[in-house]
């Protein structure tokens, strides 16, 4: 499993500038992407000249941002498919392609140079639920912790099992699942009693 | 599952937004009064749970594999509102952190993999329960065939945002993700069943939020899912299955923003006001298709369920 936090710590000055500042500009230039007329070509490629521009300008490690987009391209590719069998479909097709690249590409661009927290503590000020953002906050601290330990439980027992038949394998990693939600669980309630010392409230 | 900026017209993003949006408010305020703040923590690492068991890979033929979506799950294990919470958590962390789903469409793909999936699922799973009965194969058979529902319900509604949008037709776009996801609703049915029979195993005395005293929630919670459940599939279903005015226009209509949202400058699609051909003629054989396959996925579920209970019989006599 190689997922990791998707920050990637340079000192360019798209890391320096505010969340909140970065946030806007990445929803201007998606709903911008999204909103052009289908065969308006020029401004898709304004927009991809502004966003790596940007990039390159921050120092930014271009062909890892590049990678990171491809690993979502797919998805938008399988997605597109379904718009070719129509008239105009070609063109359809390619526009979808340009708008949801341009759209990762912004995204992926915000998440590499913005704290996950600086997210989260923006959520919280653009008054979403206290309950969503304190789940989505609890869910990213445990995230990898949980990865992590799924990882280590498959591991055990990839390293103890001969066979590998498929319906075995479907089995073995329902189990681990399963395994996983009862510890899971169990820390929960741990946690819990570390956050009441603490003096947390709702 | 998950849409992708771009594919979603702006009435569609907004119009699923809001759904979203009324659903995830509602299950907020109802985790708010019934939930003891002791089960924070646990909704918070359910989620993260959530995320880290997507990532298990389950082989199907070649070399194509398939992995839990968990609503149902979810909803089986802490219940219906918490499961809308817990899976918009999911897809909130997964579109702002990893830019899988566009942020445009954050609301669609809420309203199909956060709302309708559990709740579809637990409604399925309640009304099977009431059917069938209190045993064991009875629990694993509604579980089962939640979990397929579920899934096929999120890829209609997901096929009908498409459709309503204009990216793709409702006679391809349709066949092709209900088709798709009544398969890989079989997998998911078998993941959740074995994940929930792997848990009542490693831990008897567990709880699940279905059975307790929280599975009779009230009637108003229910009216009010099933209000935005229908809602949103009117909105985006309806238009092609019935001869109605399309509903979304005719709410953007109402409201007014439709001038100001589909007007003709802003996004000039080459396919507005046009008709889904051929829909008529076929729809007998949809709805034959979509009867033999839930037949199918009823039929299955039993299977599955003996091979459970089956399995921890045995389990049972060896020890």
């Amino acid at each position: 499993m190689q997922i990791s936090d998707p920050y990637i710590d340079r000192q360019g000055f798209l890391n320096k500038l505010p969340a909140s500042f970065k946030f806007t500009f990445a929803i201007a230039a998606i709903v911008a992407a999204v909103a052009l007329p289908r065969t308006c070509w020029r401004g898709y490629a304004v927009i991809a000249t502004l966003l790596i521009g940007l990039l390159v300008s921050s120092r930014l490690p271009i062909w890892l941002i590049f990678k990171r987009v491809l690993i979502f391209e797919p998805f938008v590719l399988v997605a597109a498919m379904l718009s070719i069998m129509q008239p105009h479909g070609g063109t359809v097709f390619l526009s979808l392609i340009l708008k949801g690249t341009i759209s990762l590409l912004a995204m992926v661009t915000l998440v590499a140079s913005t704290r996950f927290l600086d997210l989260l503590n923006l959520l919280r000020r653009l008054r979403l639920p206290g309950i969503l953002v304190t789940n989505i906050s609890l869910m990213y601290r445990y995230l990898f912790l949980l990865l992590f330990e799924a990882e280590r439980m498959g591991r055990a027992r990839s390293s103890r099992v001969f066979k590998r038949e498929r319906w075995r394998i479907w089995h073995s990693n329902a189990t681990v699942i399963g395994h996983l939600f009862v510890r899971t669980s169990k820390r929960a309630e741990r946690i819990y009693a570390a956050m009441c010392a603490r003096g947390w409230k709702v | 599952m998950h849409i992708p900026d771009g594919f979603l017209d702006p009435k569609t993003a907004i119009a699923s937004g809001v759904v979203a949006a009324t659903g995830l408010g509602m299950a907020i305020r109802q985790v708010k009064r019934t939930f003891p703040s002791s089960r924070i923590p646990q909704m918070g690492l359910a989620s993260a749970f959530v995320f880290a068991a997507q990532m298990l890979n389950f082989p199907v033929v070649g070399g194509t594999s398939g992995h839990l979506i968990g609503a149902v799950l979810v909803a089986v294990l802490l219940g219906p509102s918490a499961a809308v919470v817990v899976m918009s958590s999911v897809l909130i962390l997964q579109c702002l952190m990893f830019a899988d789903g566009g942020i445009t469409a954050l609301g669609a793909n809420i309203f199909n993999m956060a709302v309708v999936a559990p709740l579809v699922g637990y409604a399925a799973y309640r009304l099977l329960r009431r059917i069938l009965g209190t045993s064991e194969r009875a629990r694993f058979t509604a579980i089962a065939f939640a979990s397929w529902i579920s899934t096929v319900a999120a890829s209609i509604a997901c096929a009908g945002q498409l459709a309503v949008s204009g990216t793709a037709q409702w006679g391809v776009v349709f066949p092709a993700m209900a088709g798709i996801h009544m398969l890989i609703g079989i997998g998911e049915a078998t993941i959740t069943t074995f994940v929930v029979a792997a848990i009542l195993r490693l831990s008897p005395d567990i709880r699940l939020a279905s059975d307790g005293e929280q599975s009779k929630t009230g009637l108003r919670p229910l009216l009010g899912y099933g209000l935005v459940v229908s809602l949103g599939l009117v909105l985006f279903i309806s238009p092609f299955a019935s001869s109605w005015p399309d509903g979304l226009e005719k709410v953007a209509e109402v409201i007014g923003f439709s001038s100001a949202v589909s007007s003709k400058a802003v996004i000039p699609s080459p396919l507005a006001d046009y008709g889904v051909q051929g829909i008529a003629s076929s729809s007998v054989s949809t709805i034959l298709a979509g009867v033999i396959g839930t037949l199918l996925a009823f039929v299955l579920s039993f299977i599955l369920a003996r091979i459970v209970t089956h399995r921890k019989k045995e389990a049972a006599s060896h020890s």
